[in-house]
């Protein structure tokens, strides 16, 4: 397997305080990655500090064996995409104006829009299922139809590997699947894609690889199938629970005991 | 709330370059433009001593038949109307940059306090050294330039942005604005009077070697302006979202900050503080070309159309006795702000 994107030792700290401590992180090339962990294990700090987006104490992020700070900052967002956690649009703004400036990175003062430019969005567009809302102004969209219109800014951008920052957070079930969907897909193209998510069931039913974080460090990683257990999921969230497997998908899924007369809490009435 | 958007979008290619502009900005600029021009040309022709319009076609292209004509269009009038242009250009270009950098439409000069800080600075030439044009000139600059480093060290440990960088400006201009108060007060009464006038903003007395070195920086300064433009135009998505695509979003707003201080500063040297344009100018373009941000080409253009409407009426208004410009930018800014508040809050 080769790895586009991977770090080395990597070590970062908010305001003195440690949060990854020392990781070896390798994403395997065009497939859908998810990282999982309790909050506050760092998954977010992690991804964004493999956008480049925080710059570690020590180590490094290797982007096709070359370390990130030594890109630009545009050759490094021709090559890594980063959608946000919830990004904010300034009101007004028009869908197709906010997709097209994921072509920023492609684009200078004497190349404004090009013919790529434009089959970029388009295609992105697309992609995304927004291109009936070109038109609209994002602040007048559903939460669904706002993330699907920032996804496809991401995907205008044409990078090969595409970083999301729990891309489902705020969005009801119908939404969390089409955002996710369209994240399987474009792996499926080909893409390496790397997404934080809390959502176990549908982080193990979507990831091909995964990464397990907890306190900073990288628990376990792997094919869900092989490595999900209940003592992995107790380990981490500190959460007793059964693991079965999912009929439709094949893939793991977590029952907690908890609320259920096998945790063995009192029953109402019983003290 | 309705789309705002870019409007109808024109792409221009030739080869591998391209160009890309809102059909109603293009259309907004080329009006404002021709207004600048005709206003250009009534500047040449009025005054103490009337040109005709033929006479001032004629003593630009060297053939005046009119001697006395002739000099005072090439001599006098014309230096005053080109640094009315490149003054309202250098105002309203930095008047959108703080703006476009703060996020907040109060992100203006005059309120940071970078003009009176500059104030400052030649007040202290004009009373205390005691300096020439010159002096003050420099003053003035060095003045802007030495505010706009103490609020970036304020504002330091959490980097430039919107209301932090508006709060702390209001703050250092306060305090400005008081130490020059206390100049004044403490003046001789012949420093007083010429700080008077310095601080009222003219372009009364403005020949060609000011506005010579007045082109060459605006000129300088508004390359790199339209250099950073695009980049600015994503820092409203969010520090993360612009870094994300490729904007070094902390090192733009520093340039940004850092083109419009010397703008600014460059502007107040030569006429004195100029009121309210900063911050009327990139308002005024974003509504009339109907974009989501000032941008650059607009609020340079509008800037230009009010420093130099301004000082026709000021030379007009009274005449035989010249006003000074900042008071009628003064008068009319304050007039605008009042209408654009009450227009706002009519629509909440």
């Amino acid at each position: 397997m080769s790895m586009r994107l991977r770090s080395e030792e990597l070590r970062v700290a908010y305001a003195g305080r440690p949060v990854l401590h020392g990781l070896d992180v390798e994403i395997p090339d065009g497939v859908m990655t998810v990282i999982v962990g309790p909050n506050a294990c760092g998954k977010s700090t992690l991804l964004r500090t493999l956008a480049r987006m925080l710059s570690p104490e020590s180590g490094r992020v290797l982007v096709d064996g070359r370390p990130t700070g030594e890109y630009g900052t545009k050759e490094l967002a021709r090559t890594l995409g980063l959608l946000p956690q919830s990004p904010t649009a300034p009101d007004g703004m028009r869908v197709a104006d906010l997709v097209a400036k994921g072509r920023f990175p492609h684009q200078s003062l004497l190349r404004q829009w090009s013919r790529a430019d434009e089959a970029a969005v388009r295609a992105a567009m697309a992609a995304a299922n927004v291109t009936d809302l070109a038109e609209r102004a994002v602040d007048e969209l559903s939460g669904g139809q706002r993330q699907r219109v920032w996804l496809a800014m991401a995907l205008a951008q044409e990078t090969p590997l595409l970083l999301l920052d729990e891309p489902t957070t705020y969005l009801d079930i119908a939404h969390q699947l089409e955002v996710l969907e369209l994240a399987r897909r474009l792996a499926r193209e080909g893409r390496t894609v790397v997404c934080v998510l809390h959502e176990l069931h549908l982080a193990f039913r979507y990831a091909d690889h995964l990464i397990v974080m907890a306190q900073g460090e990288i628990v376990a990683s792997g094919d869900p199938r092989e490595i999900v257990t209940a003592e992995l999921v107790e380990e981490v969230y500190d959460l007793p629970c059964q693991v079965v497997t999912d009929p439709l998908s094949g893939t793991p899924m977590i029952l907690p005991l908890v609320g259920t007369p096998a945790a063995g809490r009192p029953t109402p009435g019983s003290g | 709330m309705s789309a705002i958007g870019q409007g109808r979008l024109v792409t221009w290619r030739r080869g591998h370059r391209s160009v890309r502009f809102s059909r109603r900005s293009a259309w907004v600029a080329l009006a404002t433009c021709g207004v600048v021009l005709v206003l250009a040309v009534v500047g040449l022709m009025i005054g103490d001593y009337d040109v005709s319009a033929g006479q001032v076609l004629a003593a630009l292209g060297g053939g005046g038949t009119d001697p006395l004509a002739s000099y005072f269009v090439t001599e006098i009038r014309l230096p005053r109307v080109v640094a009315a242009i490149l003054v309202g250009i250098a105002l309203g270009v930095a008047g959108s940059l703080f703006q476009m950098v703060s996020g907040n439409p109060l992100g203006s000069p005059d309120i940071l306090g970078f003009t009176t800080g500059a104030a400052t600075g030649a007040l202290i030439q004009i009373i205390v050294v005691g300096g020439d044009t010159d002096a003050v000139a420099l003053g003035a600059l060095v003045g802007g330039l030495l505010t706009a480093a103490l609020v970036q060290v304020l504002v330091r440990p959490h980097g430039l942005t919107g209301t932090r960088l508006v709060l702390v400006g209001i703050g250092v201009g306060s305090t400005l604005g008081a130490i020059n108060t206390l100049l004044v007060a403490e003046a001789s009464l012949v420093a007083a009077q010429t700080a008077a006038q310095w601080l009222a903003g003219s372009l009364n007395t403005v020949l060609w070697p000011r506005t010579t070195m007045l082109a060459v920086a605006v000129a300088v300064l508004s390359a790199c302006a339209v250099t950073i433009a695009r980049a600015l135009h994503l820092l409203p998505l969010g520090d993360d979202t612009a870094r994300a695509v490729g904007v070094p979003a902390q090192r733009i707003r520093t340039s940004a900050v850092v083109i419009a201080v010397a703008m600014v500063s460059v502007a107040t040297a030569v006429t004195g503080p100029i009121a309210f344009v900063a911050l009327a100018a990139p308002q005024v373009a974003r509504r009339l070309a109907g974009t989501p941000t000032p941008g650059i080409v607009g609020p340079a253009l509008t800037g230009a159309l009010l420093v130099l409407g301004s000082d026709l009426i000021a030379q007009r208004l009274l005449a035989p006795t010249e006003l000074a410009v900042g008071v009628v930018t003064g008068a009319l800014g304050g007039i605008y702000l009042i209408v654009l508040l009450a227009v706002d809050w009519r629509k909440r």
